[in-house]
């Protein structure tokens, strides 16, 4: 089975600046780390790997330094590694990120693409959706338990209030989230060896042959307006009380500003 | 010269930081109270190959180097000097020698499983009646046909009652002294081994520190590491890249202490303003800050002059005498900004300045580092 996830780079905090004159995210100087529903999507293949066999390849779609996180993604057991990287790509959507991902998944065997749920840093939920529907797959989101079966797999999907139990053939999209599993850790060998024997293939739009009008700002049908930190509103009142009247004050204070 | 650290070791770092604050950091205050062995902890470092990583991988290692190891040593140490030691004596004083003067035949049959993680190793030098003078041992080995026959006994041996690969020290031919000394492999299984007293320590108290007990104990001729009589010298290299190891646990618990520090310093408040607006305190924890610093950086000099290939012995005893003093006045001045909750089972604290205690007597004790100095300074 050839498994396909897609991964992004996001800022490691909440504090994150923003460009005023684009409206995008100003990543330097600000810390990395492999987005979390993303690192669900790659164990989840890499436990599929180990149960069932399969060749796993991360994708992302980023900046030049992006690639440290691949090579955490290979750390942690992943084949093979592919940053999709290019100026042509700068400011893209969700829309124009996902067509560039399309362009280079398209150019590789799947059976399987795993992606996460949202980013922390959008927060849109829209890119693996937007992969399915490029590539014309069906898709299942927020994914918290996957089984292989004979000819496709059988997948559940959660719910506010429960689950559903699909069962879907392959070629598949599936969105993870945090319930899906517990990710690994790097493994230290793996470290060692991949700096030694593996490369972070690096593909820009001319490598994956896609329409550059569909890409980066151009490709690019979202127009943010304007972005603003949300202003802390009034002041906290802080009670020191028992467990029991806590709850008491807490509930007479909600109702009180009409929340319940 | 460049004293930033490699991507490899970089993400060693990352690794190990994200598995310390996952998996060691929340049981740290218990194991210590109870003496629990964290076994748990130990399969799963197995998993990530941390028990082997400065070791070729064709014996089951990482293919990593010593900074890299003294970096996983390090970040375990901030949490958890119990967990640390625990890969130390395995990695450094079993798996070390058996790499270094093992043969083939040995590397495959106990360095696999050690740098694997499936077996734990611990190293027997240390007798009631040799300490600090390693020389008298009075552990004897004597060869009969196939096998030596060892009788004796170790004392203060980490990791005694949860290794089953020991290397040990003992007199083939007390009438050469030092140059009678020779090292075993030894079996937990072979036949008359055993493990004497349990130690009850002051710190680092959920790793086993055990007596080992050798009556008419069996070892095959082949479980000799390297030459007779090459013992003490063996010991003598041996110990110094475990004082590597040491040192980067000793530079782990100061650390740790000066984070907790800095975190309490910030929250709690006295005279209307947080610790940290005292400049008595900024003073204190300016020049805590400088000498971690410097314990850093012998400590990874001491390790990459190691993975350099250069002479490392001296460097690695400078690295050991300062990170160790360093770590003991870091936590002791750490419980004093702490004041009364410091001395508390509350914060972590009482726990890093008791096991930072051990770090200026284990593997040489800090007088025995300054005679090594001392010794290469004056030749």
């Amino acid at each position: 089975m050839n498994i396909v996830v897609c991964l992004k780079q996001v800022p490691d905090t909440n504090e994150v600046k923003i460009d005023a004159k684009t409206g995008t995210l100003i990543r330097e100087g600000v810390p990395s780390i492999i987005n979390p529903d993303d690192k669900n999507a790659l164990e989840e293949a890499l436990r599929l790997k180990d149960t069932d066999g399969a060749h796993v390849t991360v994708v992302s779609m980023g900046p030049p330094q992006a690639e440290k996180a691949l090579r955490e993604s290979l750390a942690m057991g992943a084949d093979e590694a592919i940053l999709v990287s290019d100026r042509a790509f700068a400011g893209a959507d969700t829309l124009a990120t996902s067509n560039a991902l399309v362009a280079a998944i398209k150019k590789l065997d799947y059976d399987v693409i795993f992606a996460g749920r949202q980013a922390i840093d959008g927060d849109t939920a829209q890119v693996g959706p937007e992969i399915a529907e490029l590539l014309g797959i069906p898709q299942i989101t927020y994914v918290e338990k996957v089984d292989i079966i004979a000819g496709g797999l059988k997948v559940q999907k959660a719910w506010e209030d429960g689950y559903e139990t699909i069962e879907v053939k392959t070629p598949v999209l599936l969105t993870a989230i945090k319930e899906l599993n517990e990710p690994r850790y790097m493994n230290i060998k793996n470290i060692f060896e991949m700096y030694a024997n593996k490369e972070v293939k690096v593909w820009s739009a001319d490598d994956i042959g896609a329409n550059k009008e569909l890409l980066g700002l151009k490709g690019s049908p979202t127009k943010v307006k304007k972005s603003m930190t949300k202003e802390a509103k009034g002041q906290a009142e802080l009670v020191e009380l028992p467990p029991k009247e806590a709850a008491q004050f807490v509930v007479s204070k909600l109702k009180e500003n009409h929340f319940i | 010269m460049d004293f930033t650290l490699t991507k490899q070791q970089e993400l060693v770092r990352q690794m190990v930081r994200e598995f310390t604050i996952n998996e060691v950091e929340p049981i740290a205050a218990d194991i210590d109270v109870t003496e629990r062995f964290p076994i748990e902890n130990i399969e799963k470092m197995a998993k990530n190959d941390m028990f082997g990583i400065p070791f070729a991988t064709k014996y089951g290692g990482a293919g990593g180097d010593y900074v890299s190891y003294a970096i996983c040593i390090e970040e375990l140490s901030k949490a958890c000097a119990t967990t640390s030691v625990i890969v130390s004596a395995s990695s450094s004083l079993c798996a070390g020698p058996i790499d270094a003067f093992g043969t083939e035949e040995q590397k495959m049959k106990y360095l696999v499983p050690l740098c694997k993680g499936e077996k734990l190793g611990a190293f027997g030098l240390t007798e009631p009646n040799a300490g600090t003078d390693a020389s008298g041992q009075q552990t004897v080995a004597v060869l009969d046909g196939d096998h030596y026959v060892l009788n004796g006994s170790k004392i203060f041996i980490t990791n005694g009652g949860v290794a089953e690969t020991f290397v040990i020290a003992a007199m083939t031919d007390k009438s050469k002294g030092t140059r009678g000394i020779s090292m075993f492999i030894v079996e937990k299984d072979f036949p008359g081994f055993s493990i004497g007293k349990v130690e009850e320590k002051m710190g680092i108290r959920a790793s086993s520190t055990t007596e080992l007990v050798f009556t008419d104990c069996i070892v095959p001729k082949e479980n000799l590491l390297g030459k007779e009589g090459k013992g003490f010298s063996m010991a003598m290299q041996t110990l110094d890249s475990g004082r590597i190891g040491v040192a980067s646990q000793a530079l782990g618990i100061a650390e740790g202490a000066l984070e907790e520090a800095r975190k309490y310093m910030k929250e709690r408040k006295q005279f209307g303003k947080p610790l940290s607006a005292f400049q008595g305190l900024q003073w204190m924890v300016a020049e805590l800050d400088v000498k971690v610093e410097c314990a850093q950086l012998l400590v990874y000099k001491a390790a990459a002059s190691k993975d350099a290939g250069l002479p490392y012995g001296v460097a690695a005893a400078r690295a050991k005498l300062f990170a160790a003093e360093t770590a003991m006045e870091v936590t002791t001045k750490v419980v004093q900004i702490f004041g009364g909750y410091g001395y508390t089972k509350e914060y972590p604290v009482e726990r890093m300045m008791r096991d930072a205690k051990i770090t200026e007597i284990y593997e040489g004790t800090s007088q025995v580092q300054k005679m090594v100095i001392a010794a290469n300074f004056l030749k």
